[in-house]
């Protein structure tokens, strides 16, 4: 299952200077969409806000749960409480931990925390109670996934900025995201590192388990990964370009 | 001189029981009140650095001063405390190790408290909007900040115990260096100094001598490994 997302009229200024202006669109669960714009036009801003750990000054993201969600009626009323807005076909999801957790950001720096590649990866599965055998399991996986799982037991800060991408990507799929954010994960990258990175995206397509929203300049990049290109211009989404 | 350097090798060799026993008093005395510190210093240096509260200047201004409190004024505020007529008097603490255990948890607190405080929030911003992204709570979060800065934290606890160990004013008031049962290393040089025997003197300052280098080993470590910082 995957998320689709609703970003409506979102507004965004930091010390009074406006960097997202009623910015609207609309995303399919399960497609992938690139993400441009000049330095500064507010992508990364943009990103943060949608993955929940910003709060927009104005504007609301909506999370639809594809298939669409309803909770038994019965379930509802003695809760005295709805899990969110029934829509005509979608249900719009509560902004909760819950949520928040169906989704992950891979930010441009990664973050990669002063500890071995594997309990970097293992993270979020810790964090989410899952325990240490069934935990390195699912991070072998990922980080097969992305090529890294030779250098399992390596000190993750002595990886290059292309691994430590790699990882990046690994520690954010491992918990099996229906939304995946990256910020432009092949900015510091070699050819051989980006070719790899863009191929675990398009891994990631297939299936079409999760929605993709990456962040990049390179449009020859936006053109191999993306249906559409989504271009952030005067605060303003202003268009799917193919 | 040189004598008293033979015969103070010479007891160390020998496993003097008198020193014996007052090194181990020592250890176990600033042992505790380090294990003491470090809790109590760490839980206050985590709340100033992810808490937002009135006070919170003023807390981490009188940290950052009292880890410079001289320890003879830390054992006469103690002994006041802990004096017959004072408000704790009633527990007889004055003069036993539980008192020195106070003094040096006093002493050794706000050094772990400070320096836990600045290894936090000197944590890379990226560390905390990380964890955020992999759907950590508010409190994972900051325990995954705290774990980022353990070896500055434990660099802290490294030198509260230096401290600890080594000080002389608080607890040679509050401890009176009684033979036997309050008597540790340094209260133990002091006396056998104006005493004019110095072989015991001389083998315990060796003692606290090696006891620093030790010390100071780890910390070196420990520095050295929380620098593994390349690429990224
Ligand atoms: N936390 C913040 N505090 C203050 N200003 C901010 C903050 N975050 C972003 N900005 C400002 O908002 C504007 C948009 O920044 P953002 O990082 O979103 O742009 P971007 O499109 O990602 O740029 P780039 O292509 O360089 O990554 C910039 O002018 C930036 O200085
Ligand atoms: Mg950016």
């Amino acid at each position: 299952m995957s998320l689709g997302l609703n970003a409506i009229n979102i507004c965004k200024s930091y010390n009074g200077r406006s960097v997202l202006k009623d910015c609207s669109v609309s995303l399919d669960s399960g497609g992938i969409y690139t993400l441009m714009g000049a330095n500064g036009s507010g992508k990364s801003t943009f990103l943060r806000i949608c993955a929940l750990l910003e709060q927009p000054d104005k504007g609301e993201i909506n999370y639809l749960s594809d298939p669409p969600f309803c909770p038994p009626l019965s379930e509802v009323e003695s809760r005295g409480e709805s899990t969110g807005r029934v829509t005509s076909e979608n249900t719009i999801l509560r902004n909760d931990m819950g949520l928040k957790r169906r989704m992950t950001l891979v930010l441009p720096g990664v973050g990669i925390f002063n500890t071995t590649v594997l309990k970097n990866v293992a993270y979020g599965l810790k964090i989410r109670g899952i325990n240490s055998p069934a935990a390195e399991e699912k991070a072998d996986k990922a980080l097969e996934f992305v090529g890294l799982l030779h250098k399992k037991n390596h000190a993750a800060l002595t990886l290059s900025s292309g691994e430590a991408q790699r990882l990046g990507i690994a520690r954010a799929i491992v918990i099996g995201p229906e939304v995946l954010f990256l910020d432009e994960p092949t900015a510091s990258v070699d050819q051989e590192n980006t070719e790899i990175i863009e191929d675990i995206i398009l891994n990631l397509r297939k299936d079409k388990m999760t929605t993709v929203i990456i962040a990049t300049h390179d449009i020859s990049q936006a053109e191999r990964l993306a249906g559409a290109a989504l271009v952030m211009r005067n605060g303003k989404i202003t268009g799917k370009a193919f | 001189m040189i004598e008293g350097i033979t015969k103070a090798f010479s007891l160390i060799a020998g496993l003097d029981l008198e020193l014996l026993s007052i090194i181990f008093l020592s250890l176990r005395v600033s042992g505790l009140a380090l294990v003491i510190a470090a809790c109590a210093g760490l839980a206050l240096g985590a709340i100033v650095s992810f808490s937002r509260f009135p006070a919170r200047g003023l807390v981490i201004t009188l940290m950052n001063t009292f880890m410079g409190l001289p320890p003879v004024v830390a054992g006469l505020f103690l002994y006041l405390i802990l004096s017959r007529s004072g408000p704790l008097g009633f527990m007889g603490l004055l003069y036993s190790p539980s008192a020195m255990v106070i003094a040096q948890s006093i002493l050794a607190f706000p050094i772990v408290a400070s320096l836990s405080h600045s290894a936090i929030v000197n944590v890379d911003p990226i560390i905390k909007q990380a964890s955020q992204t992999l759907g950590a709570t508010p409190f994972q979060t900051s325990l995954n900040v705290m774990r980022e800065a353990r070896y500055g934290i434990m660099s802290g606890v490294i030198a509260a115990f230096g401290r600890a160990v080594s000080e002389v004013g608080a607890i040679l008031v509050v401890g009176g260096n009684l033979a036997g049962y309050t008597r540790v290393m340094t209260t133990t040089i002091a006396l056998e100094t104006d005493k004019g025997n110095f072989e015991l003197a001389i083998a315990l300052g060796i003692i606290l001598i090696m006891l620093s280098l030790i010390i100071n080993g780890f910390l070196h470590a420990v520095q050295r490994k929380g620098m593994v910082k390349t690429t990224v």
